[in-house]
């Protein structure tokens, strides 16, 4: 291939211009100027290429060289990923802190996988096997409970004329050849693949089981499907990171993809610093030996913010090939259109809705269509899934502007975060009054075979109680709680229940944290038992003071922070008890 | 010739705080330029887009007395610098870096770029040091330790300068006796607010370890786009090559944000939001997140940042984009201050990020967390139970309620409210919460685990000892 080297004709930031590029293609990766910085093309007029660079561009002059390397930007695949945290490019941070300290440098060239390390591969084919694109041919155990799958790279299809025998290899090794129509190709335990082109699959299926994070108000009221999308929109403050966190630790997906887009440092130290320490309750390993992580925080370069959720993404769906559930959570969406759009300003593009670039919804739309529950490539019939969560922040907390308005246009699920909430602490301050799932009653039915039959109808009942509060609440504003009749302010004090003891829950209290399914079902149970019985004797004109005092009021208060095993011992009890006191304060009514 | 001996003349364009020079070889993106107006004056400007022959420069003093006949331009080959020594301590400096103290500048160890480079996220250490800043709504509901970045969201006319004056004062780890410094940077800011910081610094024996960085209301407004940025480059140095510990005082970001739009109006950039340029939240951040602590250095800077709020407007772009970077922020209320308040702390909308991993026991107290978001819960219940009073009177509430509705009223008076003297600990902050909390019906501290209720809870605890 002729080598294509050009000559910088104007700086902007981080967009550059080169001429004498003739031969270039769009997206290609380039080098740029004497240290070598990563760029990418993205326009190209006659013989000027521009490019989007992704480390800071100072010092850069006109006349610099820049050359392409022909290739589309790419991450490298393989056993290695699960534990690292790289930047948007797929670097790794702990190389870079290697070459330059602390602080991080530009020009680092690293690769994004070990090269010299040996991992354990065990065939699973034979020599004259038939193979095709995703087909796996062997296992390498990855972390403490991660099998790497080692695949076929998509596309491919022929018959194994060789493959290694149990033992131990490097990713750049051959482990097999595959005899095509185009000859032998090696396969090793790695591969590249270019992270703006989705990974192929057979067939898209519907999402029907839930994606179980043990959050009650998402879990009971507003689920994600495996495979599905969610956007969780909110002001500063009011509990996106918190919430992602939440789920990137306790939801039951096997791996967990977690992209800091243009956000804090801190809360990528936090998750380093926590991920290792913390056991995923299903397995009882460390959460980290399900996690990669991508980090382009607020000060890092602004055009690697866009290519760190496509990495991301990427990463995703190679897992997915595995026939793995994957979740991906990117914090903060916003902040990548917000790229978008300053790339797109300096470019001097049209713009659309408030500066934003016109594709800015076809990007976001592309981006979310990546994830889903697919028929995988192969011979065998597998299944694999991605669910994406994503946190947009718009300004102001008002989610009419356009990155809120375009997400929610292709999400299922939209938790609303409310200021109004977090500023009376009420978290997660999902507002139940505004936020949907269009998943609810498909992940319904997953949730009456395996927990409780009567699921939907609790749910039902909850949100139609909490629908009713605000409906009160109204007449309240205007004439005082006193003046409602003491069936509605009982009502009330049921709704109160629930929302202060089953919607909120600490995500720093150890036991609160992480609510099992079996638990958020007896809870509600109780809850509206308990709701059902009060209004029983308010109707037989128990005296609201009485009610409020009894004390399985105070116990139901606390089931989300009594430890796991023991609410699990205690439940009959607590609903005899509630029972009891009941009964008998009607009786004593009636008597 | 080498290009940095060369005068150009060649200024075709001058716009707003812009001017245009043709005909240039060798010129690198970022880098100073060195201008000498038509008088003799030397001013200071950076190329902030370059082509081919053809550079745009950004002049930090402004382009007042610019021509496009006599004015000359020599690109100098680097970027801004500071230069770094332990001498820089005690001294003050201008917008460009220049001492304003009439001693000598210093003898330079180190010539530092004062962009920085961002902290890799891999090196940070997680800021958990409580520090006690002795004021209860800080220490008690939104904790500050160190390496945070911690905003105070302030209007015209409200006591933000008092209060960042007190935290200064009274900020301390407990316990240790560490190396600890103070930069200031003020931005735009009047000479006499500027005076009431450098009196405190003075009264308290502080001016000695305190860094001041002065453009005052008068000066070259684009020279506030590189103050806090020179500031920063400093705090860094002390933090993280003389292990210090730095408490940062921006003020006013609001007048660093208007600088900011200045020049994207310069460009005729696309403007963001209430024409702020769309890069504001990147441009921010870069000052922002050079707070924090680093693996294995003993140092750490602390920032707070002030800024008044546009028309009281916490929505609006400059608070707006602060909260979505900063670890939490304090919000002045106007309420408050019109009450006597002081510090006229609105609760609600504050929040520190960083509390929870840095309170509760061995930190500060056992209780903490709990006391915490029971306050929060109580107040925000009888605050709502005010705005309903107004409508309905306050017969109309139960004796639960007006319990809450008196809550909020002491909170008020005897938790938000305090001397700008006065030094609370941590534990007298705490007890006077559970005073405060004791005379709610206990049956309503749902927040607050048993075994705390038992042992801090006044009637409670009186009732076992008896
Ligand atoms: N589920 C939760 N439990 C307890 N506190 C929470 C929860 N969610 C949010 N918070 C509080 O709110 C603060 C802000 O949350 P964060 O997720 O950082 O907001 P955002 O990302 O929307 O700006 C946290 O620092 C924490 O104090
Ligand atoms: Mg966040």
């Amino acid at each position: 291939m002729a080598q294509i080297i050009g000559k910088i004709i104007r700086i902007s930031g981080p967009v550059i211009e080169a001429d004498n590029m003739r031969g270039a293609k769009m997206n290609d990766v380039v080098h740029v100027g004497k240290e070598r910085l990563i760029g990418e093309i993205i326009r190209l007029n006659q013989d000027v290429a521009t490019m989007q660079v992704y480390e800071d561009t100072t010092g850069l002059k006109p006349g610099e060289i820049v050359e392409s390397t022909q290739e589309p930007l790419s991450v490298e695949l393989g056993p290695g990923l699960i534990t690292s945290i790289y930047d948007g490019i797929q670097r790794p941070l702990p190389a870079i802190r290697e070459h330059t300290g602390a602080f991080i440098a530009r020009g680092v060239q690293a690769f994004s996988l070990d090269r010299k390390k040996k991992w354990l591969f065990t065939p699973e084919a034979q020599k004259g096997d038939a193979v095709v694109g995703g087909d796996v041919i062997g296992e390498v155990p990855e972390t403490s409970h991660i099998q790497h799958k080692i695949m076929v790279p998509p596309l491919l299809t022929g018959i194994i004329a060789s493959i290694a025998s149990e033992g131990k290899y490097t990713i750049e090794e051959e482990i097999a050849t595959i005899t095509t129509n185009n000859g032998p190709v090696k396969i090793t335990m790695m591969q590249r693949w270019p992270v703006r082109k989705a990974r192929p699959f057979i067939e898209k299926y519907d999402p029907t089981v839930p994606l179980i994070t043990g959050q009650r108000i998402i879990d009971t009221f507003f689920p994600i499907a495996k495979g599905g999308t969610a956007a969780i929109p909110g002001g500063f403050g009011t509990g996106k990171t918190v919430m992602l966190h939440q789920l990137a630790k306790w939801s039951d997906a096997k791996i967990v993809v977690y992209v800091g887009c243009g956000e804090r440092g801190n809360e990528m130290t936090d998750v380093l610093r926590e991920f290792p320490m913390l056991e995923d309750p299903r397995t009882g390993e460390p959460l980290i030996n399900r996690t990669v992580l991508i980090a382009n925080t607020s000060n890092m370069p602004v055009a690697a913010r866009d290519a760190s959720v496509y990495t991301g993404i990427t990463i995703a769906e190679y897992y997915r090939d595995m026939g793995y559930d994957v979740a991906l959570m990117a914090d903060s969406t916003s902040r990548w259109a917000e790229a978008m759009r300053e790339i797109s300003g300096r470019l001097e593009e049209m713009p659309g809705e408030e500066g934003y670039p016109a594709y800015l919804a076809s990007r976001l739309a592309e981006f979310y269509e990546r994830a889903g529950r697919v028929k995988l490539l192969g011979s065998k019939h597998r299944e694999g899934s991605v669910s994406v969560m994503g946190a947009v922040s718009p300004p102001g907390g008002d989610f009419s502007e356009p990155v809120a308005q375009n997400t929610l246009r292709i999400v299922k699920v939209f938790w609303a975060l409310d200021a109004d909430l977090a500023d009376k602490r009420h978290f997660p301050s999902i507002n139940w009054l505004k936020s949907y799932s269009l998943y609810l009653e498909e992940v319904g039915k997953w949730w009456e075979q395996q927990v409780g039959k009567d699921w939907l109808n609790l749910i039902n009942r909850a949100m139609a109680l909490l629908q009713k509060e605000s409906e009160l609440q109204e007449i309240v504003k205007l004439v005082g709680p006193d003046a409602l009749p003491p069936r509605e302010r009982v009502l009330l004090e049921s709704a109160r229940m629930i929302r202060e003891h089953y919607l909120q829950q600490s995500a720093f209290h150890e036991v609160d944290t992480y609510c099992p399914g079996k638990k958020q079902y007896e809870m509600l149970r109780l809850m509206l038992k308990f709701s059902e019985k009060i209004l029983e004797a308010a109707e037989k004109h128990a005296h609201i003071d009485k009610i409020l005092a009894l004390p399985s009021r105070e116990v139901l208060a606390r089931m989300g922070k009594m430890a796991n095993d023991e609410f699990e011992q205690r439940f009959h009890q607590i609903e005899d008890d509630l029972e009891k006191e009941l009964d008998a304060l009607i009786k004593e009514k009636i008597a | 010739m080498k290009n940095t001996d060369i005068e150009y003349t060649t200024v075709t364009e001058i716009a707003g705080p812009l001017m245009v020079v043709e005909s240039i070889t060798d010129v690198a993106y970022n880098e100073i330029v060195k201008i000498r107006t038509s008088s003799g004056e030397e001013r200071t400007g950076q190329v902030i887009e370059v082509f081919e022959n053809k550079a745009i420069v950004q002049v930090f003093e402004g382009t007042r007395g610019l021509d496009t006949k006599h004015t000359s331009a020599r690109f100098i080959g680097e970027t801004m610098k500071l230069g770094v020594s332990k001498e820089i301590i005690g001294r003050v400096f201008d917008g460009m870096g220049n001492p304003l103290d009439h001693i000598p500048s210093i003898i330079s160890e180190d010539r530092r770029d004062i962009n920085g480079k961002p902290i890799n996220p891999y090196a940070r250490e997680y800021p958990q040091e409580f520090i006690q800043t002795g004021i209860s709504t800080i220490d008690g509901l939104n904790t500050l330790v160190r390496g945070q970045k911690l905003p105070i969201f302030s209007g015209s006319g409200l006591p933000h300068n008092e209060l960042a004056a007190q935290i200064a004062r009274q900020a301390k780890v407990r316990g240790n006796e560490e190396k600890f410094a103070v930069v200031f940077c003020a931005m735009g800011i009047t000479a006499e607010e500027a005076n009431l910081f450098i009196k405190d610094f003075e009264n308290t024996g502080s001016l000695e370890r305190t860094v001041m960085f002065l453009n005052l209301a008068d000066d070259p407004t684009v020279e506030r786009i590189i103050l806090p940025r020179m500031a920063l480059t400093c705090a860094e140095y002390l933090a993280f090559d003389l292990d210090m510990h730095v408490l940062v005082i921006l003020t006013d970001m609001t007048n660093y944000a208007e600088a900011l739009r200045e020049i994207a109006a310069a460009r005729e950039e696309v403007p963001g939001r209430r024409g702020y340029p769309g890069y504001m939240y990147t441009d921010l951040s870069m000052i922002y997140e050079r707070a924090g602590r680093i693996q294995q250095k003993k140092g750490s800077i602390t920032q707070i940042p002030m800024l008044t709020m546009p028309d009281d407007d916490i929505t609006h772009p400059i608070p707006d984009l602060t909260g979505y970077i900063t670890e939490g922020q304090i919000v002045l209320d106007r309420g408050l201050h019109k009450k006597n308040i002081y510090p006229p702390i609105a609760v609600l909308p504050c929040l520190s990020r960083l509390m929870d991993r840095g309170i509760g026991k061995d930190r500060t107290r056992e209780d903490h967390a709990d006391v915490a978001n029971q306050l929060y819960a109580a107040y925000a219940e009888g605050r709502d139970l005010r705005d309903l009073v107004a409508i309905v009177g306050e017969d109309a509430l139960s004796e639960r309620d007006q319990q809450f509705l008196k809550f909020a009223d002491q909170f008020e008076q005897r938790f938000v409210a305090q001397s700008s003297h006065e030094n609370r600990s941590i534990e007298q902050t705490l007890s006077i919460a559970w005073e405060l909390l004791s005379a709610l019906p206990d049956s309503e501290l749902k927040k607050i685990d048993e075994k705390y209720i038992k042992k801090y809870h006044l009637k409670i605890k009186e009732k076992k000892t008896i």
